[in-house]
């Protein structure tokens, strides 16, 4: 009975917001340019017969089954993932049977080294020591964990019939991005991922906003594990020196340790402020969102003692009463009280989440995915009122963009230059390529310069064409294509469909007389992905 | 179609000579026959090299207190350190550089670093490529902010280039930068059919509507053509020299090539890694010896084989901290802080002396009592290479929020 309301109430819902509704500027007989259109902003371009399909289910029908992608089956993708060992695993078990072992038997190497070293009195070179079966094994499976983690990011923009949920699940990464290379982020990524952000990102954007804030791959990435109130140490002494008065016993007076070299000296420990700045200058407000130095400090304050349970075994979040600040705070014009504890960051998600440049920097970015990289003001402004209409709801703030006029406008058509992820997964689509292991395509994203999950600032990868589009950018991307359609790419099967019905035969006089004179349907393939009208979606 | 052939064997200059040579290389052939132009060759060691064993002061007592098992030797014993100044000396493996201190090219900088305590090698490199310190959310580095605030018309494909699988955050921004490890390789490569695919690509991207494509694609292919006619598999080093065998001596012996094929290099990057040494780190010889001494040798080699070219050139070597005064209970060194860096060049370097102050080795001399304290900001280098070197007279925009610049005086 329970379900059936549920459904029944998403039903009205779709029945009220659907892509054919009031202000939707869908056209009912789209052309296939169209079509591509939409195949190549809301998923990763078209499969041979996507064109079809969609004209046949309507353009408008199939815009609103995209953006309830709950109800796709995608039952294709749950099999091509059905191999990988980690993607369902949580952080905690991801650390102790893939990071911990590795790190052991690395410490355990090191030791046996040593030991070596110290006998051989003499200075000579020490010989570079072979690393043992057991270390190399653990090295290569703790690997495995970012490298499964890659491939089903590529498969499912590949196969996912959930195309854009997948879009979404990429932009809202990039949005709050956090970085493989830091220390233990690594270990939290795939249920990063999994759970902070693939759940809510046709969500509401608040609940995403806390989902990161709480999470300890952002919490390591962006410093907030150890950030503390910088009273917190005197404090904490005070109340010893209380206890000793009220109870009578006094504390053993701190034993002088001996000052081995090997010995790091206490961190200095306070207000680490850059979870506090990333999260209203790139979170939530944008730079020119209307904040300054003192609410940036406010907001450290804020999140004082949100930190992590043991960072390196995969531990979660925990909030830590005695390393917050529990003073009063103003941030941006709002008073938090004194007193709030843990409290007090999620007043601060509520202030962010709730204030109209957030509503507007947000309506700004996606409006930049879906439709150019100067966004129409005008569709941005019905964005952001939706946005603020909604409480953030971002599956209407995304079906205001992809259903409307300045989507569907004639100088939107092709106006984006492919991020090289999008251009290796539209490539793999429109040549049905057969990808048995998606490492060689991992391989080549990073070699166009767009390394996934390694992307090292927390503004993540620019959305503007203008950062993909060099002379070594450009070859590099003829010669992917050369080598996906050549069958020498390992593990990729090549499709050897028509590549260029997606392109609609929408080219230049010049490339299709130059696909014309390929040599054979390898060349008319690798002239079509390698041409500068596939480069732009 | 004659016209191509005739280009393809001989190269650009034929084309130049027949007067209807593509913009680019008509650009490029002007910028070689005009003024020589000046190029900044930066080498990043990746990892934090132990600088107290690099530059070696060996006039410190609580140096060699520190570092029981791991001190290099004071000079005029066997493997003892090269004696720079009667207080610093160069680790014997960089005896190699000692010719280029003698003939003043080769500057230090002692106790140099980032004002950012940092002691995690992403957030210290980072710091040093964005040119920020404390700043994450810079999105670009500060090379290509160097390339921004000298923008100009006669900019080729080969104005920066990392000889590196990655471009490097240094050189990421909106001025076009070049990642490659082998230059041969830059270019279409489909075996046999590859003139043919390279033509029809080409063709495509001229006759493209798309103005960004239709422009990067024709530099792209007048570049491709550019290296082509500088044949990188037929060079030879000049004046003796020799690279180690590594990839990053092979790097600089790429970089070497581009500068003398005259494609308009004006900033190359190398890097050179192994220098994490926690573990049996070794004094005058064992691990960091000998990263040191491929380190070294290719900075003579580079050095050597540019010949008077380097009268136009200034290497600058970078690591993003340095190590613990103290060795550790593995023979090792752990993470610290100041460090030293290297400025080799012709023209300007003021070389033959040991920049910035010392601030001793003391215990309450040291950073948080462990770590060699940072008397000079690294900004304060870079500005003086971009300043004295490149010539760009403001440095505010490539080194935002760069107040406190210290003048050393290495270079001008």
């Amino acid at each position: 009975m329970k379900f059936l309301t549920r459904s029944a109430a998403v039903l009205v819902a779709v029945a009220t917001l659907s892509a054919a509704g009031p202000g939707s500027a869908v056209p009912a007989k789209p052309d296939d340019k169209t079509i591509l259109h939409v195949l190549n902003r809301i998923g990763f371009g078209a499969r041979p017969g996507d064109v079809d399909r969609v004209r046949e289910m309507g353009l408008a029908k199939y815009i609103d089954a995209q953006l309830a992608p709950e109800r796709i089956p995608d039952a294709d993708m749950a099999s091509r993932l059905a191999g990988f060992q980690t993607l369902t695993l949580n952080s905690r078990s991801i650390s102790q049977d893939y990071y911990v072992p590795a790190q052991m038997a690395k410490r355990e190497a090191q030791r046996a080294n040593a030991a070596n070293g110290k006998k051989d009195q003499s200075d000579a070179a020490p010989p570079k020591e072979p690393r043992t079966p057991e270390e190399m094994e653990a090295a290569r499976k703790q690997r495995e964990v970012l490298v499964e983690l890659t491939e089903q990011k590529i498969l499912r923009a590949a196969y996912s019939d959930r195309q854009l949920q997948e879009v979404m699940t990429d932009f809202w990464f990039n949005h709050f991005n956090v970085f493989a290379g830091k220390g233990p982020t690594q270990q939290y990524l795939t249920e990063y991922e999994r759970e902070t952000i693939r759940p809510h990102v046709l969500g509401k954007f608040r609940d995403l906003l806390g989902a990161t804030a709480k999470s300890p791959a952002m919490l390591f990435y962006l410093d907030n594990w150890q950030s503390v109130d910088p009273e917190a140490g005197e404090r904490m002494a005070a109340r010893r020196a209380m206890a000793q008065q009220r109870f009578g016993f006094r504390m053993p007076p701190r034993m002088p340790l001996p000052q081995r070299p090997q010995q790091k000296p206490p961190q200095k420990r306070g207000l680490n402020e850059n979870y506090g700045r990333e999260l209203m200058e790139l979170h939530t407000l944008g730079v020119d969102g209307g904040y300054t130095q003192q609410d940036v400090v406010n907001v450290a304050r804020a999140f004082t003692g949100w930190t992590i349970e043991g960072p390196r075994q995969g531990g979660g979040f925990r909030f830590d009463p005695r390393l917050h600040d529990d003073r009063e705070k103003i941030i941006l014009g709002h008073k938090i009280k004194a007193g709030g504890g843990e409290s007090d960051g999620e007043q601060v998600l509520d202030i962010l989440a709730k204030h109209p440049s957030t509503a507007r920097f947000i309506a700004t970015k996606l409006v930049r995915r879906f439709v150019s990289d100067t966004p129409p003001p005008s569709l941005v402004d019905r964005a952001a009122a939706t946005f603020r209409e909604t409480d953030g709801n971002i599956r209407d703030v995304v079906r205001v963009i992809i259903t409307s006029p300045e989507f569907f406008a004639a100088d939107a058509y092709r106006a984006k230059v492919k991020t090289p992820f999008e251009f290796v997964v539209s490539a793999v689509r429109a040549t049905g390529a057969d990808v048995i292991d998606a490492t060689p395509l991992v391989q080549a994203v990073r070699q166009l310069g767009m390394p996934l999950y390694m992307c090292q600032p927390p503004t993540g990868y620019a959305d503007r064409g203008d950062a993909w589009v060099n002379t070594g950018a450009l070859l590099n991307r003829m010669n992917f294509a050369l080598q996906l359609v050549s069958g020498r790419m390992r593990a990729v099967r090549p499709g050897g469909a028509d590549a260029g019905a997606a392109l609609a035969g929408d080219v230049s006089a010049a490339t299709a007389a130059t696909i014309a004179k390929a040599a054979d349907p390898a060349q008319v393939a690798a002239l079509t992905l390698g041409s500068p009208e596939f480069q732009r979606r | 179609m004659l016209s191509r052939r005739v280009f393809m064997r001989n190269g650009g200059l034929a084309l130049l000579s027949l007067g209807f040579a593509p913009a680019f290389l008509a650009r490029t052939v002007q910028a070689a026959g005009a003024a020589r132009r000046k190029v900044l060759i930066t080498i990043f060691q990746r990892g934090a090299v132990d600088g107290l064993n690099m530059v070696v002061p060996f006039g410190e007592k609580d140096y060699y207190a520190a570092r029981p098992s791991i001190a290099v030797p004071k000079p005029n014993v066997a493997e003892g350190a090269v004696d720079l100044d009667g207080f610093f000396g160069l680790h014997p493996r960089l005896a190699p550089l000692k010719p280029l201190w003698d003939a003043r090219q080769l500057a230090i900088v002692h106790a140099s670093g980032s004002p950012d305590g940092t002691r995690s090698h992403f957030d210290a490199q980072d710091y040093m490529e964005s040119g920020t310190p404390g700043v994450k959310s810079t999105q670009d580095g500060w090379l290509n902010r160097y390339l921004h605030a000298r923008e100009h018309a006669d900019a080729t494909p080969f104005r920066a280039v990392a000889l590196a699988a990655q471009l490097p955050r240094m050189l990421q921004g909106v001025e076009p930068a070049l990642a490659m490890n082998q230059i041969g390789q830059f270019g279409i490569r489909a075996g046999q059919a590859t003139d043919m695919l390279q033509t029809s690509f080409e063709s495509e991207y001229a006759a493209a509507a798309d103005k960004v494509l239709n422009r990067t694609g024709g530099q792209a292919f007048d570049a491709v053509r550019m290296l082509k006619s500088a044949d990188p598999s037929k060079y030879q080093p000049e004046n003796g020299a020799e690279y180690p065998r590594s990839g990053y001596g092979d790097a600089l012996r790429q970089i070497a090539q581009l500068v003398k094929a005259d494609v308009g290099l004006e900033i190359a990057f190398a890097e050179a890694g192994g220098w994490d040494t926690h573990v049996n780190q070794g004094a005058a010889v064992g691990q960091l010896a000998q990263r040191l001494s491929d380190f070294s040798q290719g900075i003579a080699a580079l050095a050597r084989d540019l010949g008077d070219r380097m009268g136009d050139v200034v290497i600058l070597t970078m690591s993003e901290f340095g190590r613990a005064v103290a060795e550790n209970g593995n023979r090792g060194t752990d993470h610290g802080h100041g460090n030293a860096m290297f400025i080799v060049g012709g023209q300007g370097v003021r070389g033959g002396k040991v920049y910035g102050r010392w601030p001793g080795l003391a215990r309450e001399q040291r950073y948080e009592g462990r770590d060699l304290a940072v008397t000079t900001d690294f900004r304060s280098v870079f500005a003086e290479v971009v300043r004295g070197h490149l010539g760009v007279t403001d440095t505010k925009s490539i080194f935002p929020g760069f107040a406190n610049e210290q003048r050393l005086g290495f270079i001008g």
